[in-house]
């Protein structure tokens, strides 16, 4: 009996900590999505269910900066990112993993090395060399300098390390080439490699700001994240419900493909040792 | 023979990516450090070791430093205390454990932006929420981000807030290889739940608890997006960050060679972390 009872005890302790957990995660999110919603007069106070829905912050914020084009600059810049880095980082994983050539040791110690180099070493040279190329202010300045990353060939390389051999010699006899063996073969049994890299890539750059800040300049070219940062910084309207407003945009999409991918965001994030 | 070719082909782009993007900026870069250069002006004086003797000697290279070694002192202890303490929690058998890790993992895959946003104003001195709801319970409003005292402070609790969820995973992993044989026999010994945490739990935890502190370290000396937005590193340079540093030098001065020094400083730094990163967890991964 007393067992029982220090037992709903403790079960009811461990609740209250999750809970407090999930308030404290949550709630910010809940208050942000409030505050574009309510008027202005009562986005400051403190209750959780506005008297009033409005969209004025939504107006107001599309009247001075052309939020959709920046949700459509991010997902070229998110999007052009994670497609070349899915191609041709499974290519070089590929290639690392199953077919012999010489330098190919040297080739994976010196891409494991590059994942130690901080992106703060190479901002200043990137930069110089999108100047020097005229690529300022272009999508191609944007995207190509951060286009690929080591962390992709690792997850290819490894993941391709598991497929069997004889699938790969069934496929050769068969008349294949290396190149349909890749992308034929071991791209479609791969989905958990593919999905890993694909998320993993594409949150970077859409929650990108420092590269973003350093090459466009236009702002109907930046990416919304640029974009919500200098109109929320440079105070053109100064009200915190607009710029509650641009986040939520900002934070939308990648939140809708969390729920939906919720498994796969925690693993991915959670094996690859990046920072969101 | 032909595969060899193949493997050629395949790498190809990935390599000239690397010269390019990779290879040939860091050693650019060190170039860099040697010179003077403004990036408009044609000629570029080479000036030696100039770059790094004025480091030595700049105050502010030292406050930004101390200041994000402060950040990493007070986000540290934030991180691996409430990330332990949810972890557990998640542990243990109970209804809507999905739930709950996926509610944690929630600011991990949002902006920072958005998060700097959304905290900038929760903890505004006049109209925030924090403020608001300590007025309500009879307390005095904190300058959160405009006083020396709390500006540091607040952004690392900001950024501990943006990656708990990560480490509650990481800790999860850790607590879910614990044998669980381990505290079976603890407990026919007579052990009570406090002495098993203490004795198993924490030890048993180690390797997870290191990655922690290495990756807070890492994450730490890169801290930019935070204090840019909600700061701009100010009240005074308090909140000044290395990385910002270099920003204001390289794209506001334009005093391209002395950024330069400071980026590879602090690669330097980053580079000696994950170094020691790297053995403690290649001693640590078998146990």
């Amino acid at each position: 009996m007393d067992r029982k009872i220090s037992n709903w005890i403790k079960r009811g302790c461990l609740y209250v900590v999750l809970v407090a957990g999930a308030v404290m995660f949550v709630v910010p999110f809940y208050w942000m999505v409030l505050a574009s919603l309510k008027t202005p007069e009562e986005a400051f106070r403190l209750d959780l269910i506005p008297s009033r829905i409005t969209l004025d912050s939504y107006r107001y914020m599309l009247e001075r900066i052309p939020v959709w084009k920046g949700l459509l600059n991010s997902f070229v810049f998110a999007g052009s990112v994670t497609l070349i880095t899915l191609i041709f980082t499974s290519m070089a994983g590929y290639a690392l993993a199953r077919l012999k050539f010489r330098g190919r040791d040297v080739l994976f110690s010196i891409m494991l090395l590059t994942m130690m180099i901080p992106f703060q070493l190479l901002m200043i040279p990137l930069y110089i060399i999108v100047v020097k190329l005229h690529w300022m202010n272009s999508f191609a300045g944007l995207i190509l300098p951060v286009s690929m990353n080591a962390l992709g060939v690792f997850i290819f390389r490894q993941f391709f390390r598991t497929v069997p051999q004889e699938l790969i010699d069934a496929a050769r006899i068969d008349g294949a080439g290396e190149w349909r063996i890749l992308f034929q073969i071991m791209m479609p049994i791969s989905k958990p490699a593919v999905v890993t890299v694909a998320i993993l890539t594409f949150m970077g750059p859409w929650n990108d700001l420092l590269w973003p800040l350093l090459v466009m300049r236009d702002q109907e070219l930046m990416p919304l994240a640029q974009m919500a940062t200098l109109f929320g910084l440079e105070g053109q309207g100064g009200q915190w419900g607009s710029i509650m407003a641009v986040n939520t945009m900002l934070a939308f999409p990648v939140i809708v493909l969390y729920l939906f991918f919720q498994r796969y965001f925690i693993e991915s994030v959670g094996s690859s040792g990046m920072k969101g | 023979m032909k595969g060899k070719r193949a493997g050629y082909w395949l790498v190809l782009p990935y390599v000239v990516f690397l010269l390019v993007f990779m290879a040939y900026p860091v050693l650019f870069s060190v170039w860099l450090t040697f010179h003077d250069w403004n990036l408009v002006s044609p000629d570029i004086p080479f000036v030696g070791l100039e770059n790094y003797k004025r480091l030595l000697n700049d105050d502010l290279f030292f406050k930004a430093l101390w200041n994000t070694l402060r950040f990493i002192l007070i986000n540290i202890p934030l991180q691996i205390g409430l990330a332990l303490i949810l972890a557990v929690a998640l542990n243990q058998p109970l209804k809507g454990r999905g739930f709950f890790r996926g509610a944690y993992f929630l600011p991990v895959v949002t902006s920072g932006v958005v998060i700097s946003f959304l905290w900038a104003w929760m903890l505004s001195t006049d109209d925030g929420l924090i403020n608001g709801l300590l007025q309500k319970a009879g307390l005095h409003p904190v300058p959160w981000l405009t006083s020396e005292t709390w500006a540091m402070p607040s952004i690392a609790w900001v950024a501990a807030w943006k990656n708990l969820g990560y480490y509650v995973v990481i800790f999860l992993a850790g607590l879910q290889s614990i044998p669980k044989q381990l505290y079976e026999a603890a407990r026919i010994d007579g052990a009570t739940s406090l002495q098993c945490f203490f004795r198993i739990t924490i030890p048993m935890l180690n390797p997870a608890m290191l990655l922690v502190v290495i990756l807070s370290t890492i994450n730490g000396f890169q801290l930019f997006t935070e204090p840019y937005i909600m700061t701009g590193g100010g009240p005074a340079n308090s909140s000044l960050s290395v990385v910002m540093y270099i920003y204001k030098n390289a794209f506001q001065s334009l005093d391209m060679g002395y950024a330069a020094t400071i980026g590879l400083v602090l690669a330097l730094i980053i580079l000696s972390v994950s170094m020691i990163q790297k053995r403690l967890l290649e001693k640590d991964v078998t146990y």
